[in-house]
């Protein structure tokens, strides 16, 4: 062998590679060489196991321990999907994307784009799985991400130029299902089973719009009207206030003294939550 | 050695590990508990509860922090958003010193989040102890080092474990974490004496002691820390600490997690040992089997 980085190649390569239907170490790697040669070329036998037995004990607890970390963040697809189509999506993805950070807090952060090139994993209702993917994986950065000092309402009031932003935690969605009935409905059950296929299709295509934000520490979602989404998320792209405006109301036929009225209590709702800080 | 220039000359007693089930135990009952330690990789986010829940320990309790990916064996450059972010929580905590393990675990940007062992060549002592010190100045705590459980050899190792050990800590001058459980379940799988191993730490840089539970199948034992510590393993720690001194020492319990109680009276049996320790006139060296072990 000639030098340790050869090594972590090529014991990496092995450890990542998917299992067998029996949970064991494949017999052959990617290009065909067998897998008792490649781990014979580098690791020892001891007299109870062979050099593959001995590389079979990291594959396996490789697979484990990532397949699990993504079954834990994604309850909801694993649910829609039921456990076997969830677990060769999970193997695939991984395979295609594995892990580059040093946390498996972001093992899932690729799902969503992966997904658009392998529609073949979306199942019967493919929608209804995109959009679970994107609410679970906002929960999942809502949970951590920054929380800035809240605006106050004088700040708000007296800046002249206000550059608002919206707090870190604080995701927007724009979904075809009502997913956040979904996975709630997930959560309280205490099998990880797939949900019975009444339940899925009862969960009809319905616009959704949601912010998945924290509070008192603890994830939530919360449906907004389709204006007010909008207002948020052009506050989010740092547009300037009165365009936010306009695009809530582009075409509504609301009033205009309703439309400030909508406005004032939407923006009251917002500053009790906290959700503006300075940019 | 009790208290060194490795654990930041403190004298730490009995530590427990912090974990999620155990949160709510732990801020309404307040334990008294000797220090607490952190799983780094946990707590290195930018908001949110395990911040919180940190803060709400640090101020009651000690903490010190411990990680599993810095992977110093691995041979590519240190992550820098790592390093960052480590330093920060270094900051939050105040550890008196930086645990992570002597393995690697990730090549080329991808990372296996397993503790794999390092062939144990003169090249790996190299670039492992180069790593260390890397880390020990970028963080400005004392680093040390802990040996891990391995189920694997290498064609190209050239020393024992042990011997790889010493050369990397003398090397990087940094300090060790010595797990006594992963010596016994490597010494299992690797047909050692692990009291060799034990004999032949250098003494004055051990900084902290792990004990833990795990799992024996036909052919191999796993680390798996879900299980209580078997007596063999309590015979290992009594060895070390009578060599070493009483040390800063902490119970993993990492799976099928039980009550807080239940984790606390298993590491608890660690006070026994250490007040024999305590008792004995330095004289005593290890060849003298004083200590009898807790049942
Ligand atoms: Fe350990």
């Amino acid at each position: 062998m000639s030098s340790l980085l050869e090594v972590q190649r090529r014991m990496a390569e092995a450890v990542m590679a998917p299992l067998t239907r029996q949970e064991g170490m494949r017999q052959r790697a990617a290009d065909g060489r067998p897998m008792a040669k490649e781990a014979a070329a580098y690791i020892k036998p001891n007299p109870r196991l062979e050099s593959f037995e001995r590389l079979e004990i990291y594959n396996r607890q490789y697979w484990f321990r990532v397949l699990d970390s993504l079954a834990e963040d994604f309850p909801g697809v694993q649910a829609i999907l039921g456990a076997p189509r969830f677990r060769e999506l999970s193997v695939r993805y991984i395979s295609d994307c594995p892990s580059t950070s040093f946390t498996l807090r972001n093992l899932g952060g690729k799902l969503s784009g992966w997904l658009e090139e392998h529609p073949e994993f979306l199942g019967a209702q493919p929608d209804l799985v995109r959009d679970m993917v994107r609410l679970e994986w906002a929960v999942i950065e809502a949970f951590d991400a920054a929380e800035r000092a809240p605006l106050s309402a004088e700040q708000l009031e007296n800046a002249e130029n206000p550059h608002l932003a919206l707090q870190p935690h604080v995701r927007l969605l724009e979904l075809s299902h009502p997913v956040d009935d979904l996975l709630l409905a997930v959560r309280k059950r205490k099998s990880a089973r797939k949900l019975p296929a009444r339940q899925l299709v009862q969960t009809g295509r319905q616009k959704t719009y949601l912010a998945v934000h924290r509070a008192d520490y603890s994830v939530h979602y919360k449906r907004l009207e389709a204006g007010e989404f909008h207002v948020l998320q052009e506050i989010h792209r740092a547009s300037p206030l009165s365009e936010a405006l306009e695009q809530a109301f582009a075409g509504s036929a609301l009033p205009e003294t309703e439309q400030a009225q909508k406005i004032q209590q939407w923006f009251a709702l917002w500053m009790s939550l906290g959700w503006f800080c300075q940019v | 050695m009790p208290a060194n220039r490795f654990n930041g000359f403190t004298e730490y007693g009995i530590g427990i590990g912090l974990r999620i089930p155990h949160y709510r135990h732990i801020l309404e009952k307040k334990p008294v508990v000797d220090w607490f330690e952190v799983i780094s990789e946990n707590y290195m986010v930018d908001g949110g509860n395990p911040l919180a829940v940190l803060d709400q320990i640090l101020e009651q309790y000690r903490v010190v922090q411990h990680g599993v990916s810095m992977y110093f064996g691995s041979v590519q450059p240190l992550n820098r958003e790592h390093l960052q972010r480590l330093k920060t929580l270094v900051r939050r905590t105040k550890t008196p010193w930086l645990s992570d393990h002597l393995c690697w675990g990730s090549v080329d940007g991808r990372y296996t989040h397993d503790l794999l062992p390092i062939p144990y060549t003169w090249e790996a002592v190299d670039v492992t102890a180069e790593k260390i010190r890397h880390v020990q100045d970028f963080v400005e705590v004392p680093v040390v080092v802990e040996n891990v459980s391995s189920y694997a050899e290498f064609h190209d190792s050239v020393m024992t474990e042990w011997e790889f050990l010493n050369e990397v800590v003398e090397r990087a001058d940094c300090g060790i974490l010595l797990d006594v459980n992963n010596i016994y379940v490597s010494s299992m799988n690797h047909d050692f004496d692990p009291a060799v191993y034990v004999n032949s730490v250098p003494t004055e840089r051990v900084a902290q002691i792990h004990i833990a539970g795990h799992s024996r199948y036909e052919k191999y034992i796993l680390d798996t820390h879900d299980h209580p510590v078997i007596d063999p393993v309590w015979e290992l720690y009594a060895q070390a600490i009578r060599r070493i001194g009483p040390t800063a020492t902490l119970l993993e319990w990492d799976d099928k997690i039980p009550s807080f109680e239940e984790v606390h009276r298993e590491a608890m049996k660690a006070e026994h040992f250490l007040q024999q320790v305590a008792k004995m006139p330095p004289a005593l060296t290890a060849e003298e089997p004083v200590l009898e072990v807790a049942r």
